[in-house]
Order: C-alpha cells, then sequence, then structure tokens
C-alpha cells in the first residue's frame, strides 16, 4: 500500500502524517507512507485544499484531517 | 493553487457551456480567479469523478457555481456529490440565451453582481443582452 500526505507544511498536514503513521502502525498494515510537499506534485492529483490524504492513486479526504476510523476504514483494518 | 490549512477554501466552477452564457460563466469565473475571489478549479474533473476533484470540493468552505443558463449543469453537478454550494445562473441576471455576444463589459458586469450578492442569491432583474446596456431592447 502506498500512502501520500499532501501538504506544503503547516500544522495541519504535520498532524495528518502523524495520524496516519501512528494508524499505520496500529494496524500492522504493511505501507509506505511518504509526505509531499512539492505543490506541482500536489496539483497533479486536483487538489485544490491541503491536507489531503491519498491512498494507492486515490485522493480519500482533502482540506481536512479524516477522523481515525475513517483512516482505519481505508486502511482495511477495524 | 493549492490552499493550504488555515486559509479559508472557496471554490469556482463554471459550466463553461457550448453557448454564449456557457463562455461568459467560464470568464466570470476566470476573472473572479484573478481578482482573488475564490479559486477556480474544473467542473469537469467532478463529473469526471476524479477523486482529487471530489474530495476538494467535499473539503472546501465555500463551492460556488457559475451556470450560463437556467439548465443549471455545474449546480447539478456538484449535488450530485452532496456538498453544499452558492448557485449563480446567468439568466437569472438578466442574461438571454443566444442573444449575449461575449463581451469584457458583460463579463465584468456579471462579476459584479456576484460579488455584490456576497454569498446570497441576487435578486433577478430586467433583460440584459449583447452587453449594450440597453436592458434587451436593442
Amino acid at each position: 500500500m502506498k500512502i501520500e500526505i499532501l501538504g506544503t507544511g503547516c500544522a495541519k498536514c504535520h498532524k495528518l502524517d502523524e495520524l496516519v503513521r501512528a494508524t499505520v502502525k496500529e494496524t500492522g498494515v504493511i505501507a509506505e507512507v511518504n509526505k509531499v510537499d512539492d505543490i506541482k506534485k500536489i496539483m497533479t492529483y486536483g487538489v485544490m485544499t491541503t491536507p489531503a490524504l491519498v491512498i494507492d492513486g486515490e485522493v480519500k479526504a482533502a482540506g481536512k484531517i479524516p477522523a481515525k476510523d475513517e483512516i482505519m476504514k481505508w486502511l482495511g483494518g477495524k | 493553487m493549492a490552499e493550504c490549512c488555515g486559509t479559508e477554501a472557496k471554490l469556482i466552477y463554471a459550466c463553461s457551456g457550448a453557448a454564449d452564457v456557457g463562455e461568459i460563466a467560464d470568464r466570470v469565473a476566470r476573472k473572479l480567479r484573478a481578482e482573488g475571489f475564490a479559486k477556480m478549479t474544473c467542473l469537469a474533473g467532478v463529473g469526471a469523478g476524479l477523486s482529487g476533484y471530489v474530495q476538494s470540493a467535499k473539503g472546501a468552505d465555500e463551492n460556488i457555481t457559475i451556470d450560463g443558463c437556467k439548465k443549471a449543469c455545474a449546480k447539478k453537478t456538484l449535488e450530485r456529490i452532496e456538498v453544499a454550494l452558492t448557485s449563480y445562473v446567468l439568466t437569472e441576471f438578466g442574461l438571454v440565451k443566444g442573444e449575449s455576444p461575449v463581451s469584457d463589459e458583460i463579463v465584468t458586469r456579471m462579476c459584479e453582481k456576484i460579488k455584490s450578492t456576497n454569498g446570497t442569491k441576487a435578486v433577478p432583474e430586467g433583460r440584459i443582452n449583447g452587453g449594450c446596456g440597453c436592458g434587451g431592447k436593442c
């Protein structure tokens, strides 16, 4: 599983990054997590609001920090 | 440009339809973007179901649609993904479909009407066509 956190470096972006990494660890799923702060790359997803969460190429959330339960569901955990 | 957290995300979409009023809607959205009123993004991306566009709309503080005519394709496209929106229909501002040649003057006038409503629906007024200011009599 490939996970990308899109954001240019603000507090919410960092918070989402931490939340996703903690949730990945908790679920035990094998995933590569990358923080993407290059605005050109962010724009290739059509994302207009950050932070955004991309899992295997699909944007799951943008402009907000999703709930941990939602992230778990996307990761295939309980 | 993507809006980072802490900044209000106000997104604007135009129907960009084939008719004159569709072209005006497109130019109005681009002008409003240039003026910093909102960030323009792609209605087609939402219609195509591309996740980045759909999720950006869902995460935006405000979504604004500009349609040329009452078919309101932009509004309906956003409604399909169940987001709250503010809708503007240019024929409700007096433009007549098929009788409204595109001009800078008419684009500017439509922009001013949208900005003056400040997020509320404007009261429709008399016919305007051609940008000549005759009120539809010419």
